[in-house]
């Protein structure tokens, strides 16, 4: 069983078996409140999946405040557990999402683009083409910024679809990282995905305060 | 379950630049680890709250494993989790809140979210050797983050709020007259320093809100921005006048007008509500002029100064843990899994959303014992 948390776009926790079935879908969609609502849905999720193997979370991109909260709780949650953590790209778990279900459909999935917002004016974006042997996203470009006038530009010139995100799916993380463990791979590093440095300025001369 | 009356508790503190873990087995301190971000901050000469938030996600588990090693105990053992759910940075608060609902849910323990003001009160019952804390006492808090002048009649129950700082607190002020005097962050070590060979009364400083006027509405509050505009004021006018800025006379008077403002109003408190205790904590406790002229102030007031061990003062989650262990043992409930982060949370709030529904383990453990 493995726990997937994501608080990169909402806050999503959910339980999978390793065979990939759903035990547990929790979501929230505000887009604040993580700190507050995730103690909850972790508990429904861990009722569901009793004896997890491995936390999958989600790395981001997404706005910093909400994504650590996820962060720091599957970390957390995993020590506790005496289990380790599998980092997933947040896009990743989109990607996923969007393969597996043109799949169901018999539908050809075209190279896409994952979409969130990244404030200050800019997106993030991820570039997917198809669905590779080992049932994982084929990512053809890691998650960038873009100044939201360039995006369609950028993505024309990558021919990729755009396909914005509301929500990511912590089931679909935690089944991108059943499929990466079965495969030996890792998906992403343990670092979070923040895409810009701290917003910091260095100090300058004091002020003068006489006139 | 049956929970010892002395639990064992795990306090997570990241309100500020620490990263606090803490273990205490009811008043019994087990470890109190601390990893900081202040480095990351020096260059800024002040807190970056997105530097500060990342540098707790880093340091958490680290801290979490270093700190389950020195107090020899395994996850486990532990009989609850108790983490600050404010004052503080929000979003340093909320790396902090959503750990320790990961590791309770993990555990299944109950989960403690409390007060980090009424925290560094706690810090003080964890000295082994100072005796019991008394009530009530007035206890002064000063650091880079807060100055509050509280009354506590129970850490558990009854904390009031006489006054705080109406603009920077104390530390900010330390750092920010650090850096007109152009000496390094953080502040208050270096200001110390320069002071060591200048002349206190050299250069009369305003002491903020300490006017007749004041007494009605601000008597217990503090102000430090006009004592940093004014010592502002001073240095330019002696650099347009061409006279080399004495740095250790400038210091020393500020810091003593800072000193004196923090003791006076906080012995005004002492006299003024019959308690002749007080308590000092936060990380500006570590200002050695602050402690002796508080110290001997208050001898000559009647009044007992109560200063816990300075690792204690400065933020830390032992203070979070024995805060917790306190209200465990007083028969609080277990906080819901639905807080978060308060910036603003006021000190009259010790404990955040005790779950009304749930079994308080103090309770159990003294049914058990009697
Ligand atoms: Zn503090």
């Amino acid at each position: 069983m493995i726990i997937g948390i994501d608080t990169s776009l909402g806050t999503a926790v959910a339980a999978i078996a390793r065979d990939g079935e759903v035990l547990a879908d929790e979501q929230s969609a505000n887009a604040l409140g993580h700190a507050e609502v995730i103690g909850d849905l972790l508990r429904r999720a861990s009722r569901a999946a009793p004896t997890p193997t491995h936390v999958a979370i989600g790395m981001g991109p997404g706005p910093f405040t909400g994504l650590r909260v996820g962060i720091a709780t599957a970390r957390a949650f995993a020590l506790g557990c005496g289990i380790p953590v599998v980092p997933v790209p947040s896009h990743d778990g989109v990607a996923l999402g969007i393969l597996l279900s043109d799949a169901l459909t018999g539908t050809e999935t075209p190279r896409f683009a994952v979409v969130t917002d990244a404030r200050r004016r800019e997106f993030a974006y991820s570039v997917y083409d198809g669905i590779d042997d080992d049932g994982l996203p084929i990512r053809i470009l890691d998650a960038t910024l873009s100044p939201r006038d360039d995006l369609d530009a950028r993505l024309a010139e990558a021919g990729a679809v755009r396909y914005d995100a509301t929500s990511v799916s912590a089931a679909m993380v935690a089944l991108a990282a059943a499929r990466a463990l079965d495969a030996g791979r890792e998906l992403a590093g343990s670092e979070p995905l923040y895409l810009r440095s701290p917003d910091v300025v260095a100090a300058h001369a004091p002020k003068r305060v006489s006139a | 379950m049956v929970l010892m009356n002395a639990p064992l508790v795990l306090g997570i503190e990241t309100s500020c630049d620490e990263t606090g873990i803490g273990i205490v087995r009811g008043r019994q301190l087990l470890s109190n680890t601390i990893a900081s971000s202040m480095d990351e901050h020096a260059r800024y000469g002040g807190v970056v709250p997105e530097v500060a938030a990342r540098a707790h996600l880093e340091a958490l588990q680290p801290s979490i494993d270093a700190a389950l090693a020195e107090a020899g105990v395994t996850l486990d053992e532990i009989d609850a989790v108790a983490v600050t759910s404010g004052p503080g940075l929000a979003g340093a608060l909320m790396v902090g809140v959503g750990a320790a609902k990961g590791l309770a849910v993990a555990l299944d323990k109950p989960l403690y979210a409390v007060n980090h003001l009424v925290g560094h009160i706690a810090a003080d019952i964890l000295d082994a050797e100072a005796g019991e804390l008394e009530y009530p006492t007035v206890a002064l808090l000063v650091s880079g983050g807060h100055t509050s002048l509280l009354l506590v009649r129970d850490l558990t129950s009854d904390v009031e709020l006489l006054g705080e700082t109406m603009d920077d607190a104390a530390g900010e002020a330390f750092d920010k007259v650090a850096r007109l005097l152009k000496l390094p962050y953080p502040g208050g070590p270096e200001i110390d320093r320069a002071a060591a060979s200048g002349d206190p009364t050299a250069i009369r400083f305003p002491r903020g809100l300490s006017r007749a006027s004041d007494m009605a509405s601000h008597r217990y509050d503090f102000s430090f921005s006009g004592l940093k505009t004014a010592v502002a004021r001073w240095v330019e006018q002696h650099e347009a006048a061409g006279q080399p800025v004495p740095v250790a006379d400038v210091a020393a008077s500020f810091r003593e007008a800072v000193v004196d403002v923090l003791v006076t109003k906080a012995l005004d408190a002492c006299e003024r509500y019959g308690v002749p205790r007080l308590l000092l904590g936060g990380g500006v406790i570590a200002n050695k002029r602050l402690r002796d002229v508080a110290t001997e102030r208050a001898a000559a007031a009647g009044v007992a100064v109560r200063i816990p061990p300075l690792r204690l003062c400065t933020d830390n989650g032992a203070m979070i843990a024995a805060l917790a262990a306190e209200l465990i043992v007083s028969g609080s409930r277990p906080s819901t899994l639905a807080f978060g982060a308060d910036s603003t949370l006021p000190v009259t709030e010790i404990q955040v959303a005790e779950d009304p529904d749930a079994t308080a383990p103090g309770r159990i453990a003294t049914r058990v014992a009697s």
